[in-house]
């Protein structure tokens, strides 16, 4: 590979080739001149080279289910194609017990993880979130539970008067295993004001997460690209979450989630292209040197990208998801479930080794 | 990397030909970024404009009714089955009509095998499309000729200077799936040979007509065949350089008498960027989006593909096994553009249909 400077010289990227060869930070316009690469194969292969230093060629997957309790929601983000006002003809929640009811109609098939998550409901109360999470531990004690986003951790604050290290204590001791990473969208306050001016700032996602990570509960993180943001706006996305990283280590996984646009509130935005989706894949990989893990999530870039993306820094396919509803909601043209025999052939078929893992990355022998 | 790899590569820099055992070797052995960045430069030496061309055309199938049988094929009707059909010519015209108007300048127009349908039947049909419109006519691969070559007892020659007479103006490449006979025997026993697709292409050739050449892989054929498919395409343009374009896409299996799964994007890119750097004598290699998506299409203009093929105004063959992308003529263009390149409407010759200076702006825009 240390033949390749030429190549990396002539197109402008010949320090940051260098950086990468010696395992040096990438900065603000690193990642700037990354992102104006015209030559995809240029940028993903150095992400690919960072990805096989840490990797091999190991792919993850998990075997999970996906539950959304309700779609109710206060925020009215305007990129959401799944939330509903309370009274809306299409607005759903569930009880615990149906909620118990989905996690047994999988019956014995094999499930680490179950990943919950929800609209912030106006009326559900925290002791709602504790019921369903220890009624999940009691039927299935081994299951890990990720589930609440930064922003439902916020919501659950607010509604019940009381703190955000109160509610993740209580969560915690009620069977909370991890907090999925979603409800970072652009940390940006311009973006934010634009696309989702109810919701948690960007600093209060980071200073929940920093809360969390503190409490020992580890966490993802995810970034929504593909709408009004600028490419400096996601370097600055992706180095805020860097040096929280740096002062926790508590994320375990950074998933890059493009926007879908069909049934959002945006008009005018055309939908994210393969190569906008991999070059984000491999500059994330670049920029976030201290994240252990990068996560091609198939609902979201389809299941053919995301095998590509294995090639542009990801390591992670996520998982079988059964009954997904947000990015479909939104358009997702993917499909609602692989099989683990599907999920692992593509994999293979993809020059990698599928390695099932739990929610804390460990192999699942 | 081993020896023999290197030595390979280093010929491709030098532009040498490569044996079978070569490309064979560099098929098994090339990693995805080697494959991915030998094509490219192969590409970009061919065509060093950043110009990705495109076509404007519509798939007409005149009829579905055929007697071959095909394991692989999802489309065809046995006569007298009631989904079976022949356009009548009203659907024709207004077919036409609509690709015209949509900026189209040609049709592809292909159809089963119909026992009943005389050599007559087509060359009215020509005719009657070339009195009334001015569109090229891109028809009748080789297994349709061999087959009404053997309905009328004629020569392929006389098939071939008929069907010219009546305004035939180009051969697709279809019906090529595998040129290796020992694989046609099992998937496709009733279609014409290797051999035979072979003559008609030559003959084609030989009377003026520009043809393209497809392969249809991912199906009972071992990886060495598709190497010794390539080589014969390669051989006969050494003879004709009758050839325009090399089009290769993975089967489809739904709907079809194979149980397997379909060959995944990776593989795809991989055959694709051998294809681009074995193929030295053929001009063209396009991207097949309607099987990849656009996503997967758009990383394939790094893998070799210099054309995005055509917008598909309609398309039944790959729809009945299961596939449906659709895609605009502006989103053609989008996808092309985004990718880093200049989107240039093309005939089947390759003849520009706009200016340069028009594609230019568009770009910029």
């Amino acid at each position: 590979m240390g033949s390749d400077y030429g190549f990396y010289q002539d197109l402008g990227l010949g320090d940051i080739y260098g950086k990468v060869q010696a395992g040096q930070r990438l900065d603000m316009v690193d990642g700037l001149k990354l992102f104006a690469c015209r030559d995809i194969l240029a940028v993903g292969a150095l992400a690919h080279e960072v990805r096989t230093r840490l990797h091999d060629k190991a792919a993850y997957y998990v075997m999970n289910q996906h539950i959304n309790y309700s779609n109710i929601c206060v925020n009215g983000c305007r990129f959401c194609a799944f939330g509903k006002e309370q009274g809306d003809p299409l607005a759903f929640e569930l009880s615990v017990p149906r909620i118990l009811e989905k996690i047994k109609e999988r019956g014995d098939s094999h499930i680490t993880e179950v990943h919950i998550v929800g609209g912030c409901h106006p009326d559900l109360p925290l002791s709602y979130y504790e019921s369903l999470l220890r009624e999940i531990k009691t039927l299935r004690p081994s299951i890990t539970i990720k589930a609440f986003t930064a922003v439902e951790i916020d919501h659950f604050a607010q509604k019940e008067g009381t703190s955000i290290r109160d509610v993740l204590l209580r969560l915690k001791s009620a069977g909370l295993d991890m907090l999925p990473g979603g409800g970072a969208e652009i940390f940006s306050p311009r973006v934010r004001t634009m696309l989702c001016p109810n919701k948690t700032t960007g600093e209060d996602w980071l200073k929940i997460v920093r809360e969390a990570h503190r409490l020992g509960i580890r966490t993802n993180a995810t970034m929504l690209y593909g709408h009004v943001e600028t490419p400096e706006e996601r370097l600055e996305h992706l180095v805020a979450l860097r040096e929280l990283q740096d002062e926790t280590s508590g994320f375990l996984c950074f998933i890059p989630l493009p926007f879908q646009t069909a049934n959002s509130g945006l008009t005018g935005v055309e939908p994210t292209t393969g190569m906008a989706d991999l070059k984000t894949m491999a500059v994330s990989r670049l920029m976030l040197d201290n994240f252990p893990h990068l996560k091609a999530y198939w609902i979201m870039l389809t299941v053919k990208l995301a095998q590509v993306a294995l090639h542009f820094g990801a390591d992670d396919f996520d998982g079988t998801v059964i009954e997904e509803k947000i990015g479909h909601m939104a358009g997702a043209q993917s499909e609602q479930a692989l099989t683990r025999s599907e999920l692992e052939r593509i994999i293979r078929e993809g020059g990698f080794e599928p390695v099932e893992r739990n929610s804390f990355f460990e192999r699942v022998d | 990397m081993n020896l023999a790899l290197q030595t390979i590569i280093n010929k491709i820099h030098l532009r040498e030909r490569l044996n079978f055992d070569e490309a064979l070797e560099l098929y098994q052995k090339g990693d995805f970024y080697q494959l991915g960045r030998l094509a490219h430069k192969v590409r970009l030496q061919k065509h060093p404009e950043p110009i990705v061309s495109y076509v404007v055309d519509r798939n007409i199938n005149y009829s579905n009714v055929c007697i071959c049988g095909c394991r692989f094929c999802a489309f065809y009707r046995s006569p007298g089955h009631p989904e079976a059909y022949v356009l009548t010519r009203e659907e024709l015209t207004r077919k036409i009509e609509e690709t015209l108007n949509l900026g189209g300048t040609q049709i592809l127009m292909q159809g089963g095998h119909h026992p009943d349908l005389a050599l007559a039947f087509y060359e009215d049909m020509l005719s009657f499309i070339k009195s009334r419109f001015p569109i090229h006519i891109h028809s009748f691969s080789p297994p349709e000729i061999v087959h009404f070559a053997k309905l009328e007892k004629i020569s392929l020659a006389e098939v071939i200077s008929r069907l010219r007479a009546a305004g035939l103006d180009s051969i697709p490449g279809g019906g090529a799936e595998i040129l290796v006979d020992s694989v046609r025997k099992r998937v496709s026993p009733n279609k014409c040979s290797a051999t035979e697709w072979l003559q008609v292409m030559e003959e084609a050739h030989r009377q003026g007509l520009r043809t393209t050449a497809t392969m249809m892989f991912g199906h009972e054929e071992e990886l060495q065949h598709r190497v010794e498919h390539l080589f014969a395409l390669r051989d006969l343009q050494d003879r004709t350089e009758g050839f325009t374009a090399f089009i290769p896409w993975p089967f489809q299996p739904s709907n079809t008498a194979i149980k397997k799964s379909s060959e995944t994007p990776i593989a795809y890119l991989r055959l694709l960027a051998l294809s681009r750097v074995v193929l030295d004598n053929f001009d063209n290699i396009q991207a097949s989006w309607v099987t990849m998506g656009p996503k997967v299409a758009q990383v394939a203009l790094y893998f070799g593909a210099n054309d995005f093929g055509s917008t598909m105004i309609e398309e039944n063959v790959v729809a009945a096994a299961g596939v449906h992308f659709r895609l605009s003529k502006r989103e053609i263009r989008r996808l092309i553009h985004d990718a880093g390149f200049r989107a240039r409407q093309r005939t089947m010759t390759y003849e520009w249909v706009e200016a340069i200076d028009e594609c230019t702006r568009a770009m910029a825009s």
